[in-house]
């Protein structure tokens, strides 16, 4: 892990070990939930939320680059940490996924200004090394250029379909593609809400603490705004249905949705050029590529493999599954809606 | 294909097989590939792995097949089925064929091959005979296609040496056997890539999805700034050297693309394309689970062999690709074009019996432009 100094941990919070920097501040969360005075910064924590959800950037007492006041730094980052704690008591998983987008689009901001400052060069090596450790994308500096293997820039920029991130139309030299701060930010954007939102994901839910059920309901009430989502009955199963509402929105399926997507139709006789169409609202959407993919798990191109749609075990695994109570006693999506002797 | 056409053809590729196994090595890394096989009339086997040159050399004896293939990916499992294999990463593969180069010979020298009645005809959409639509297009050696080919490697060459910082010496050519030649890029930073990223490349190479912005063209407030000068690097380099022709002409040539305006720019992009890109085969490259024809083995398109060019410029390949005896053998053969191999001419031919070296024969019944007598 990086060692980062005070500012830097403003900067970045998600970088932060959440247990080790209250205890190395002296705190307990329960003192925020009882002390008036820390008290105050659930209630900032909660407007972050309420910012990220209204797809807002939360402006921080940072101005600048500059440290502005001795005690705005450590505030910065409680009342991220405090943000954590609050979702994950709500357990709203829309609202984790806008905050962290919101909290992604906000360190964005300050690693392309880190990147592209030039009277201060630790600035710019951390914003480099951040880069480095979290996406595994080596970057260098070029002259006025930040230079990455074209490999590296390939496995990012498949993700955008604007015409200006292919690689032709990028300056390449010696192997590498040139970017500007702006652009070699951007690039990361995905991975870094990705990252952010595992974080979260990923950290301990704590019980209960006296002084947050307030902003907790608050924040259950908030979610009821996104949660748009209702499932129908209908021939598919929800995991399917629930793909190709996805698609339709034209939002990004992971890989393992699409593999689960598209076997599924295959194995219900649907064509690959019947299904092709599904993925062109995919922000990534390739039409040569999904034709050739379509193929390979079709077993019409190359190995002659036809690959089966996975288990309702596994799915569950990679949380495609959204069970309903029509699904029961099937292990495959395949099952779903026959009758069963 | 006739029982004793392939009698003949195997025994041939057999007598390859055995003297010339020099020819024929297992690639590096031998245990994380994939290998497959087809044998006449009849489909692939695939999912084989093979240890060494004996292993490989024992497989070719006992099956006899009219063509090998090995993957160019590394898998942990090269013999399981494809979703076990566990891919690891794969060479960077390229394909380029004379026939996807919209040459004008080509009309010259191929054959329709009727399916149904087995009449030849010049390269024509309909059976002369008996007018089915079952036709094999089937085309004999020319010098012009070679030569077109060659050109397309060059390119591609270029770019990879040039762009992507590849050593020259992980660059390998091998003439396809038939009419192309198949380029491997070993050990560089694209290993581990997927498809949808060797897709990208792709384009790149073929000069696909430019923007005018990048080549100097503004969609508003259009200036002569930004246009790539004469000896730039990469692609705003060969655009400029192609577009303006030579150096001095820039200036005026620019004044021209500024007044025909944005989307004339655009259409000049996508036209120079078809000169500027490197004409390879999409699907060759962004497939990363191909098993691929095998270095030093026989085409079955031609009885040719599929071989590495040591000097591109001088490299022949209807003498250098020709290892099949000259043992005469009486054929009857049909084929209206005059070819070339090994030096000496052969044909043309209107359905009569004829004594001719069986490397001759071999290439003309593996068209079916012949068969044994
Ligand atoms: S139980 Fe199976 S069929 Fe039902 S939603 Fe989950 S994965 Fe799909
Ligand atoms: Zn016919
Ligand atoms: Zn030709």
């Amino acid at each position: 892990m990086l060692s980062l100094g005070q500012d830097e941990i403003a900067k970045y919070p998600f970088l932060a070990d959440a247990g080790q920097y209250l205890k190395d501040k002296g705190f307990t969360l329960e003192q925020f939930g009882t002390d008036p005075d820390l008290k105050e910064l659930i209630t900032k924590a909660y407007e972050r939320i309420q910012v990220a959800a209204d797809g807002k950037i939360y402006k921080s007492d940072l101005i600048g680059d500059q440290v502005s006041k001795e005690a705005a730094l450590p505030r910065e980052v409680f009342s991220f940490l405090l943000a954590i704690v609050l979702l994950k008591l709500s357990g709203m998983h829309t609202l984790i996924k806008r905050f962290a987008l919101a909290e992604a689009r906000r360190a964005e901001k300050y690693l392309e200004k880190d990147l592209a400052n030039i009277s201060d060069e630790s600035k710019k090596q951390l914003a480099i090394r951040v880069i480095d450790d979290l996406f595994s994308v080596q970057i260098e500096k070029l002259d006025d250029y930040f230079v990455i293997p074209v490999s590296d820039y390939l496995k990012h920029s498949i993700n955008f379909h604007e015409r200006e991130w292919k690689l032709i139309n990028r300056h390449v030299e010696n192997g590498q593609v040139f970017l500007t701060p702006h652009e070699t930010v951007r690039l990361i954007r995905k991975e870094l809400g990705t990252y952010i939102n595992a974080k979260i994901v990923n950290a301990k839910t704590p019980t209960m603490i006296p002084g947050f059920e307030d902003s907790v309901n608050k924040l259950v009430m908030l979610s009821k705004k996104f949660s748009t989502f209702t499932v129908t009955t209908g021939e598919y199963p929800p995991c399917i249905k629930h793909a190709i509402d996805i698609l339709e929105k034209g939002e990004n399926l992971p890989h393992s949705g699409r593999f689960m997507l598209a076997t599924f139709l295959l194995s219900k006789g649907q064509s690959v050029q019947q299904i092709a169409p599904l993925f062109k609202n995919a922000p990534d959407y390739n039409e040569r590529v999904t034709l050739y993919q379509l193929n390979h798990l079709a077993g019409t191109s190359g190995s002659g493999t036809q690959y089966s749609c996975p288990s309702c075990e596994k799915l569950k695994t990679q949380s495609l599954c959204f069970a309903t109570s029509e699904c029961e006693g099937i292990i495959t999506p395949l099952q779903f809606g026959k009758k069963r002797k | 294909m006739k029982e004793t056409d392939i009698k003949f053809l195997e025994s041939a590729f057999k007598k390859y097989y055995f003297e010339q196994f020099n020819l024929i090595r297992v690639p590096e890394r031998t245990s994380e590939r994939e290998f497959g096989y087809q044998k006449f009339n009849s489909g692939m086997t695939r999912h084989i792995s093979v240890k060494d040159d004996k292993e490989l050399h024992l497989l070719l004896m006992q099956n006899v097949p009219s063509d090998v293939y090995c993957s160019n990916a590394y898998y942990s499992f090269p013999n399981l089925p494809m979703n076990e294999k566990d891919w690891k990463e794969a060479d960077l593969i390229f394909d380029i064929d004379a026939k996807d180069l919209n040459l004008s010979c080509r009309t010259n020298h191929t054959l329709s091959v009727c399916n149904d009645c087995s009449e030849i005809s010049n390269n024509s959409e309909k059976c002369l005979k008996c007018n089915s639509t079952k036709l094999e297009k089937k085309s004999v050696p020319c010098k012009n296609c070679i030569d077109a080919s060659k050109t397309e490697v060059l390119k591609l060459s270029e770019i990879l040496i040039n762009d992507f910082s590849i050593n020259k010496d992980n660059i390998q050519v091998y003439f396809s056997g038939n009419e192309g030649f198949h380029i491997y890029v070993y050990n560089t930073q694209f290993q581990q890539i997927g498809s949808r990223e060797r897709s990208e490349l792709v384009d790149y190479i073929m000069f696909n999805g430019a923007i005018p912005e990048k080549f100097g063209m503004k969609k508003f407030k259009p200036n002569r700034n930004s246009f790539p000068d004469f000896d730039e690097s990469g692609w705003r380099g060969r655009f400029s050297k192609y577009v303006y022709g030579s150096k001095s002409k820039r200036s005026k040539i620019i004044s021209e693309l500024l007044s025909n305006g944005y989307s004339s720019f655009q259409k000049t992009l996508d036209d120079v394309s078809e000169n500027i890109g490197a004409k390879i085969d999409p699907n060759v490259t962004m497939d990363i689970h191909r098993i691929f024809r095998l270095p030093g083995s026989i085409n079955s398109k031609s009885g040719l062999t599929k071989i590495h060019c040591k000097n591109l410029e001088k490299f022949d390949a209807y003498i250098d690709s020709s290892f099949l005896s000259d043992d005469t053998v009486e054929v009857l053969a049909n084929c209206p074009i005059e070819f070339k191999l090994k030096n000496k001419k052969f044909g043309p031919y209107h359905n009569e019996k004829v004594s001719i070296p069986t490397f001759a024969a071999v290439y003309m019944i593996c068209k079916k432009l012949a068969t044994i007598a």
